[in-house]
């Protein structure tokens, strides 16, 4: 069995104009990637580099902005690379973190609305994103699909795109990981909150626009709060954080309005607890760390 | 005092320098297209460079104001009118209560701005009054205007300049052809040699695929080396794993038709990016009208930053 690789060449360094600095952690994507860009993204905001506009960790690599009037380009890149070896140099590879249940309705009519209205064009024209997926990883049904998505739990290893949109990557071996392509032609239109999936990584759109990601279900509650109205948004709008921890939870239509009627009333929080991502055992046993956090939301 | 807006233009929002610090989670920094020309708007009305203006695109609004009220109009070329009487752009214009401001055609460029002594007053959010139509924030009520909107206007902060129209010398251009100037980098390794040189050499049109998030152009394809897909990247060769993309930045999805991201750009996804608009010439592209013809012209960091000192000095020339 072969794991994700956890060794990792030096980052590759390169300008976005003069004002971007984008280090390329690796081009391909891993667990010790996304570790290592927001290990490097978090000693970056500690540091309060004077001219830093913008830290931005992505899944595996890393976009600064920074003011040159404020910090010449070549002094910025010597601060990072030195951000770099400190990172490289860590004798623990952990995060804490938290872990979140996430109710989501799978095949649900909203999405399957709109992957009917988008089917021109699409690999399987004659069936469901979700029948597409489940073919495209050999499963023998969309609901072994679905199954598969919601048993073990995902890394959010970006946020972006649009506001307070996750990316997420599955905490499993590489060869068990579920891989979709995006749609050929990407959709003028997306349900909010739609949970979508895009090669290895899973997503869930914050706002209702365009999107590429294949459409599996619904999320129940909001994800991206302008108006601030929930417990769960009191500090930001935007929910989610890079580094957090995602357990999907299938919900029946019933329970999807039951959710949607706490919104409203905005009475509705997440399920939540705090955990330890241990990025050797999630590469060595994730099995046994995935039990272990999961554990944690039991209490709750 | 306000703005009452009787017809709302095609896409007219509150803009001002933009939103700063929380493009880690998707939020774009947003602000005026044309940075200088709304600048130069907000000096001609004694006017902060941070007040938030009105940004039109293409179709201007016609509105009343309910008071007395000083405004100026800067950017595309366009017959600016008061209760019918045209008027002049890059100048000072004084209303009275009940006047009513309306605009005719575009002669070139796209957009254009409206400041008015004191600012448009909506509220702050995460520091600034711009407006993200996509995640439905800032501006008024997180949208372009609509008819029925009343746009508040906040007090003066301060006397109006010596200065009552913008020099000549110091408006920008609105040409059918511009060259901009652009850093090779990010993931150019990955085009072929002849991909990148079709880049920095043909004549790229402009397409009215163009807008707050990014503009499209059209041209020949560009070619990318073959490769062995990493993990994670999708499987054309123009696939990254997504990564966070620069504002500027100009990717080929297919290796057809580059798009540059703006101001509203999305803040990040699976495209290769290969070369980034530097800073200085970012309100050129703004200012480019579907059609423009578009070369892009290579330089180097130390050039960049020559010619970021140089849009300075312009700025200087108008803010003292």
């Amino acid at each position: 069995m072969s794991h994700a690789p956890q060794h990792l060449d030096p980052a590759r360094y390169t300008w976005g104009g003069d004002e971007f600095l984008f280090v390329e952690i690796s081009e391909s994507m891993s667990l010790a990637a996304n570790f290592k860009a927001n290990a490097m993204a978090t000693r970056l905001v500690a540091r309060a580099i004077d001219g830093m506009v913008d830290i931005c960790p992505a899944n595996a690599s890393l976009l600064l902005r920074f003011d040159p009037d404020v910090v010449l380009p070549d002094e910025l890149e010597a601060l990072v690379r030195e951000v770099e070896e400190e990172v490289a140099h860590l004798s623990e590879q952990t995060l804490e973190t938290r872990i979140i249940e996430i109710p989501v309705w799978y095949d649900d009519p909203y999405t399957r609305e709109t992957g009917a209205r988008f089917r021109k064009g699409h690999q399987r024209p004659d069936g469901t994103d979700l029948d597409f997926a489940a073919e495209e990883n050999g499963l023998s049904s969309p609901e072994e699909f679905i199954r598969k998505h919601h048993e073990s739990p995902w890394l959010v290893s970006m946020v972006g795109f649009v506001a307070g949109l996750p990316f997420m990557f599955q905490i499993v071996p590489q060869e068990d990981q579920l891989e979709v392509p995006k749609y050929l032609s990407p959709r003028t239109d997306t349900p909010p909150l739609t949970v979508g999936h895009g090669g290895c990584f899973a997503c869930i759109y914050s706002v209702r626009g365009a999107g590429g990601y294949q459409m599996f279900g619904i999320a129940a509650a909001p994800i991206f709060d302008p108006a601030q109205k929930l417990a769960d948004f009191s500090d930001f709008m935007i929910f989610f954080r890079p580094g957090d921890i995602v357990k999907f939870k299938p919900v029946d239509e019933a329970e999807y309005r039951a959710i949607q009627a706490e919104v409203d009333a905005g009475t509705f929080t997440y399920r939540q607890a705090p955990v330890t991502f241990d990025l050797q055992k999630a590469l060595t046993d994730p099995s046994a760390h995935n039990r272990d956090i999961l554990e944690k939301l039991n209490g709750i | 005092m306000a703005f009452d807006i009787l017809e709302p233009g095609l896409a007219t929002s509150v803009q001002d320098q933009g939103r700063f610090g929380h493009y880690n989670v998707g939020i774009p920094q947003g602000g005026a297209m044309d940075q200088l020309s709304a600048s130069m708007a907000n000096a001609l009305v004694g006017n902060t460079p941070g007040d938030a203006v009105l940004e039109c695109a293409y179709l201007g609004p016609r509105f009343t104001t309910d008071a007395d009220a000083v405004i100026a109009v800067t950017g595309a070329p366009v017959e600016v009118r008061v209760n019918g009487t045209p008027m002049t752009e890059w100048s000072r214009l004084t209303l009275a209560a009940g006047d009513e401001v309306s605009f005719g055609m575009l002669s070139g460029g796209t957009r254009y701005y409206i400041a008015v002594q004191g600012g448009v007053d909506v509220p702050e959010i995460l520091g600034s009054r711009s407006t993200y139509a996509l995640g439905a924030l800032g501006g008024l009520q997180g949208r372009t205007l609509k008819a029925g909107d009343t746009v508040p206007v906040g007090a003066p902060s301060g006397s109006l300049p010596t200065m009552d129209e913008i020099p000549e010398v110091l408006r920008p251009v609105y040409a059918k052809e511009v060259t901009i100037r652009i850093m090779p980098g990010l993931y150019d390794h990955r085009l072929t040699a002849e991909g990148m040189e079709t880049l920095l050499s043909a004549a790229w049109k402009l397409t009215p695929v163009a807008d707050r998030t990014g503009l499209r152009y059209a041209g020949p394809d560009l070619e990318w080396k073959p490769r062995t897909q990493p993990f994670g990247a999708g499987s054309d060769p123009s696939n990254i794993v997504d990564a966070g993309y620069a504002i500027g930045s100009i990717q080929v999805p297919g290796g057809k038709e580059p798009i540059v991201l703006h101001r509203d750009a999305v803040s990040g996804g699976g495209y290769a990016m290969v070369a980034t608009v530097i800073s200085a010439d970012m309100d050129v592209v703004a200012r480019s009208a579907p059609g423009t013809l578009t070369y892009f012209e290579p330089v180097t960091m130390e050039q960049a930053l020559a010619a970021r000192a140089d849009a300075a000095k312009v700025r200087r020339a108008v803010w003292g």
